[in-house]
């Protein structure tokens, strides 16, 4: 009997730290600072984007949230922006792989927050929303149209809306239906007939559609989720209340999250994103072409003339992000973009072609840290109990 | 002592065992620390004194960034035609910058700006700024820890 107060204290003393686990008052003061840097609270205002003056205009972003809807934006009619970025499921379709006209190699990517990220796609090829915007559309997979195609819509259905956020459109008399220099060989033709003059307009006419969807875009952002109540109630020396309290196994995946699993090395910020690429071992998608990610997209970057510093932006002259931008090594070889965590648990599959169906296997994917098929992963091994894994999904889940 | 209370003591040398485990997992990820945070030191070979000073404190994880560097000669003349390079990375994750940062030319006094930094990651971070001068070649590498 002597020995047995001593016992159950020692034993309480032990359980001490993983009751304290369980409460939110007595996370860490790293983690407590952690967990205000990852909260909406923190998130900065949107920064501007000089390369569009109209990043920020309401009409500029009604013109261009009537184009991202309209099916009208596609030589088939069937489809437009939101049939891949749908507006009740996060902007995406939840498919491996995006479908437009064709299957694309890509997973459709979320748009919420996306203008805070310098660059734009999995694999970075566009460094600004309008510049992004306006690849999809000349995609023959996606919506299959040519940039002659999307003046003369915009001529048809939206002369007034354009010319009054714009100014006037080019003449369009003359012009072929269909010309562009990524079309069919005939649309190239077309496009090689046309004289330097007219190209030029339709090219100022086309990169104005995409600041229209790109100021639409710019207003779709975050939306506050369990956590940011969570982290809100932590910053305020409140206990959580109501759905903002988080169960043991949520507290517990937050403190792996922050801690041993290192997931929020690269998933840091409001948004849960470095918004930088990393080679992370994701095996390639079975039967598409090698992906090489940020590899291959930085020359088309380079070569685009919609990008920052083309004859089409607003701002040549400010284009920090492609100034110091990586331009080779292996770093760049299958490295793909950070993606935001935020309502992550609801846009299953994972990865940018969809290669893993769930998030409990995007977690085994982590901790397993396989090599990967080409270039080097940046992700070391860890060991994650059963349990660990279920606390790092359900802490995922606090993000919906 | 009854059964119960063994258990119960059982259990929490595993818990304590448990506990010990996970520390030195995340330990292992943490900055070293005895890491030299000094920002101004002098360069490897002795050959110059080296000064770094972020434009903005404290140092922002994410946004572009600069950094003024100050070179002198050791007993603190300012060095004002050198060229300066720029190298780095998180010697934990085994890569390199996020960008591509580039130095300016002589600013006067000593003084460069070296412009496009970016710490896209927490942790430790290494910045090793190459000196080449009137005494010759040398870097000064300093330990940033965000």
């Amino acid at each position: 009997m002597a020995v047995r107060l001593p016992t159950i204290a020692v034993a309480a003393l032990a359980l001490a730290p993983l009751l304290a686990a369980c409460n939110p008052d007595t996370l860490t003061e790293a983690e407590r600072k952690q967990v205000a840097s990852l909260s909406l609270a923190a998130l900065a205002p949107l920064p501007p984007d000089p390369t569009n003056r109209v990043a920020d205009d309401p009409a500029a972003a009604a013109l261009g949230e009537a184009l991202f809807f309209d099916t009208a934006m596609s030589p088939s009619g069937t489809v437009a922006c939101g049939t891949c970025h749908q507006a009740d499921r996060q902007f995406q379709d939840g498919l491996p792989l995006g479908k437009g006209v064709g299957a694309t190699d890509r997973r459709t990517m979320p748009i919420a927050g996306a203008a805070y990220s310098p660059f734009q796609f999995w694999d970075g090829r566009a460094d600004s929303l309008w510049a992004q915007a306006l690849w999809p559309m000349e995609e023959a997979r996606e919506h299959g149209g040519t940039r002659a195609f999307y003046v003369h819509v915009v001529a048809q259905k939206y002369r007034d809306a354009y010319e009054a956020v714009f100014g006037p459109l080019p003449d369009i008399a003359g012009l072929p239906p269909a010309a562009g220099p990524k079309g069919t060989a005939a649309e190239r033709a077309a496009w090689e007939a046309l004289d330097g003059g007219r190209q030029d307009g339709v090219n100022r006419a086309y990169a104005n559609i995409g600041k229209a969807i790109a100021a639409y875009e710019r207003t779709l952002l975050p939306a506050e989720t369990r956590f940011d109540r969570f982290a809100a109630a932590l910053a305020a020396g409140r206990e959580p209340e109501g759905d903002a309290r988080f169960s043991d196994l949520e507290t517990e995946g937050l403190t792996l999250f922050l801690g041993s699993a290192n997931c929020v090395t690269c998933h840091n910020g409001p948004r849960f994103t470095d918004d930088h690429f990393h080679n992370t071992g994701v095996p390639q998608a079975a039967g598409l072409p090698e992906d090489h990610g940020r590899a291959q997209a930085v020359p088309l970057l380079l070569s685009d003339p919609f990008n920052c510093q083309g004859p089409y932006s607003d701002a040549p002259g400010r284009c920090d992000e492609l100034r110091f931008m990586i331009r080779e090594g292996e770093e760049l070889e299958r490295a793909f973009k950070t993606p935001s965590l935020r309502g992550a648990a609801g846009r299953a599959p994972y990865m940018h072609s969809g290669q893993i169906a769930t998030l409990e296997d995007v977690v085994a994917h982590y901790s397993a840290a396989p090599a990967a098929p080409s270039g080097h992963s940046e992700v070391n091994p860890i060991t994650l109990t059963d349990r660990g894994r279920a606390a790092l999904v359900a802490f995922l889940k606090t993000l919906e | 002592m009854s059964r119960n209370t063994k258990l119960l003591g059982a259990a929490a040398m595993l818990i304590v065992l448990a506990a010990a485990v996970f520390s030195a997992m995340r330990f292992f990820m943490a900055p070293p620390d005895d890491l030299d945070l000094a920002r101004s030191k002098a360069s490897a070979a002795g050959l110059y004194r080296v000064t770094i000073a972020p434009e903005l404190e404290p140092i922002e994880q994410g946004p572009l960034q600069a950094f003024l560097v100050t070179v002198t000669t050791p007993d603190g003349k300012p060095v004002d035609d050198a060229k300066l390079s720029v190298d780095g990375g998180m010697p934990q994750h085994g890569h390199g910058l996020p960008t591509r940062p580039q130095a300016s030319g002589p600013l006067g006094e000593g003084r460069y700006r070296i412009e496009g930094l970016r710490f896209h990651m927490s942790g430790w971070w290494v910045l090793k700024i190459g000196i080449e001068g009137p005494a010759g070649r040398d870097e000064a590498d300093f330990n940033l820890v965000l």
